[in-house]
């Protein structure tokens, strides 16, 4: 199985750390992951902000470096759930549609092509987890909790794999943590109030350790978390599965 | 004020958007109560998303069989294309009985064509007849919610405010004792007033009757005891038969409130003897919307307010800060429809978080109608030049892999080195967050150095 790894571009620039342990996991399990030195970003950013029709040279360098591959995988939900919704390129549509369809957020992966059902990770401590909304209601990772059907949850699923971990339960289950890509500066005042509120929730009930699929939402929840000087750490979720 | 300088002035103080996000969250809990209570909750959602599907396919068909059955139940029928015609059509009823004074129940359509304002200019006194509409009439603001007008007043500010307009005793917060001043009030208005004003939550084709929803009552009194009643409905509240209410009544309070069911939801099927019945029935932009094919869906809208309740920028924005009479994320994508230029910071203000979409009855894409408009406004010219630039050359660096591994070596270096600029007070971001601390290397480099290569 050729598996390409999208690491998103501010993943690489900030938190290196995350796509080394996203690539170790997905080694571990047996996958043969390629990094395509060429890649930089998904183009959300532009999309998001109104900007779609700047993306076209985004969209066919991404197609450029991993239409080959049988799969390709990423620590981030956002950025996945951007590609598989917007990624079009008219002059290699088919190979456009190929990476619409065979891109996977980490976590989903995981769980529904490599069907783990067993991992050798140790990770003694109370982990509270953030589900971001883009991988949530968008990739569906986990059951959203507006709607009237039974819950379930990848992220959570893995991390019941691991020995000593303890998972904290919130009062809201899945409420935005209000990055939002270019909302988290155009909108301040309220994305820092939201990101606060989540963070709240994480102390309230015993957090040591905020984890996620999504390090966009994770960086704003720790820049809220530093400015406050919280006792609560940091982590995606693949450094977690990824412990020893 | 545009969307964020309002909410970052509503965001002053904390504790007070503590308050109304914690309020609204509570109804948010409610509604999950009442839906959790429905087995077939989500086939409801898809059965009304269907029906109300057919109704934009057939609008025009089940407007005029509308008409044809309302005129036969004895229902003068009016035509409004825009919100003018609307206020003029009910001044002209209001001349023709040589009246000066209504009372009038909640209509989101009468705020939405500010019926108030003009009614007034006009030496007309509008009496709002649902509590919370009163409330904010008081206090000569518009409401914040389109269920809950006047959620973001606490009850001690209500007690000043009847204080002062009502004479209830000062330092009085006590709910029971500010609504029976309220409705003591209205008793008097309610008695005297010869016209009344209501909404329309649903007009039947089938039989030519129309359903409004109250929780008070107020409708049912104003239109009960006044000669005249005038029922404004935007186009789109439609339904083919009587049969289908069932689906939306189910749907409609469970969503708002949380409750099982309205309070009142009454049905008005023609004039009582010797009372006059109108009708008018209002486009407004709403057959522009209609032919915008990814817009279409935000015609469904039945206005339970469930996509504000849970949306977690409404809760920490209020509903003024959308500047339009339909507030919160339905409010984004009807709003630009009216009027671009004044309306095109709303669809940012969202984190495209879904749940609207998720928590809408009928099953409105909002969150997706949200992006799109995003594309429309900034292809209509709506964006600032400098968003333009930085996103032009945001798009040049990032589909450059050289210039983008450049940047990105430049900008870390920067960060480690001299961090002061980033660190300052032009950096939003930095004002109430630390920015991330910087590695040596990019995972690209770690990658090279450790994997060569491949």
């Amino acid at each position: 199985m050729k598996v390409g790894l999208f690491i998103p571009c501010y993943v690489d620039q900030f938190y290196p750390q995350v796509g080394i342990a996203t690539l170790q996991l997905l080694e571990r399990f047996g996958c043969q992951v390629s990094y395509p030195a060429k890649q930089t970003c998904c183009g959300q950013p532009m999309a998001n902000s109104g900007y779609e029709h700047l993306t076209h040279d985004c969209n066919r360098l991404f197609v450029n470096n991993f239409s080959e591959f049988d799969y390709i995988v990423s620590p981030s939900g956002s950025c996945v759930l951007h590609i598989k919704d917007h990624l079009h390129d008219d002059k290699r549509e088919g190979e456009a549609t190929h990476v619409r369809t065979h891109i996977y957020e980490l976590t989903e992966f995981l769980t529904d092509i490599l069907k783990v059902e067993n991992l050798t990770a140790h990770f003694p401590h109370r982990v509270g987890v953030h589900q971001s909304c883009h991988g949530q209601r968008g990739l569906h990772v986990a059951q959203m909790s507006e709607l009237v059907a039974p819950p379930f949850s990848k992220p959570e699923k893995l991390l019941n794999m691991v020995t000593g971990l303890e998972l904290v339960k919130l009062d809201r289950v899945d409420e935005c943590c209000g990055f939002g890509g270019t909302f988290c500066v155009a909108e301040e005042a309220v994305s820092v109030r939201m990101g606060i509120d989540r963070v709240d929730d994480h102390v309230k009930n015993g957090t040591e350790v905020l984890t996620g699929g999504d390090m966009s939402c994770l960086m704003h929840l720790e820049g809220v978390i530093r400015r406050r000087q919280l006792p609560i750490k940091v982590m995606h979720i693949a450094e977690i599965l990824n412990a020893k | 004020m545009n969307h964020a300088d309002a909410a970052e002035k509503f965001n002053k103080d904390f504790d007070r958007t503590t308050w109304h996000d914690e309020t609204l969250w509570w109804v948010r809990q409610k509604r999950d109560r009442a839906a959790f209570a429905i087995p077939e909750w989500e086939q409801l959602r898809e059965t009304a998303s269907q029906i109300k599907h057919n109704v934009l396919s057939n609008l025009d068909n089940y407007l005029i069989e509308f008409e044809k059955n309302a005129q036969k139940n004895g229902i003068t029928v009016h035509w409004a294309a825009d919100a003018h015609e609307h206020n003029q059509i009910i001044l002209s009823i209001l001349k023709s009985q040589g009246v000066t004074e209504i009372v009038k129940s909640k209509s989101m359509l009468t705020e939405e064509c500010h019926l108030n304002p003009y009614l007034t200019e006009n030496g007309v006194e509008v009496i709002d007849t649902d509590l919370g509409e009163r409330i904010v009439q008081l206090a000569d603001e518009p409401p914040s919610h389109i269920v809950l007008p006047c959620i973001h007043w606490k009850k001690e500010e209500i007690g000043v405010l009847f204080h002062k307009h009502l004479g209830t005793p000062e330092g009085c917060a006590d709910p029971v004792l500010l609504t029976h001043a309220a409705r003591a009030n209205l008793r008097e208005k309610f008695l005297t007033r010869r016209v009344a004003i209501t909404g329309v939550n649903f007009a039947v084709a089938e039989t030519g009757e129309f359903v409004v929803c109250t929780n008070e009552g107020n409708a049912d009194m104003g239109a009960h005891l006044a000669d005249v009643h005038i029922a404004c409905m935007g186009i789109e509240k439609i339904i083919p038969k009587r049969e289908h209410l069932g689906v939306f009544l189910r749907l409609l309070t469970r969503s708002a409130t949380g409750q099982p069911i309205t309070t009142y939801s009454s049905h008005f099927g023609k004039p009582r003897e010797g009372q006059q019945m109108h009708i008018v029935l209002v486009d407004n932009g709403r057959t522009v919307q209609l032919g915008r094919e990814q817009f279409r869906n935000s015609l469904k809208c039945i206005r339970c307010g469930a996509c504000m309740n849970t949306c977690p920028v409404y809760r920490r924005s209020g509903g003024h800060s959308y500047h339009n009479a339909v507030a919160g994320p339905i409010g984004a994508i009807l709003a630009p429809n009216l009027d671009m230029t004044k309306n095109a910071d709303l669809p940012f203000a969202s984190t495209l978080c879904g749940s609207c979409s998720n928590v809408c009855p009928v099953k409105i894409n909002i969150h997706e109608q949200l992006y799109e408009w995003r594309q429309e406004l900034t292809k209509s010219g709506h964006s600032p030049t400098a968003k333009t630039l930085s996103m032009k050359v945001m798009s040049a660096v990032l589909s450059n892999p050289t210039v983008y591994h450049l940047s990105g070596k430049i900008g870390r270096f920067a960060m480690a080195n001299a961090p002061f600029v980033v660190n300052n007070s032009f950096n939003p971001w930095f004002k109430q967050r630390e920015m991330p601390e910087p590695p040596k290397e990019s995972f690209g480099e770690w990658y090279k150095k450790n994997r060569g290569e491949k």
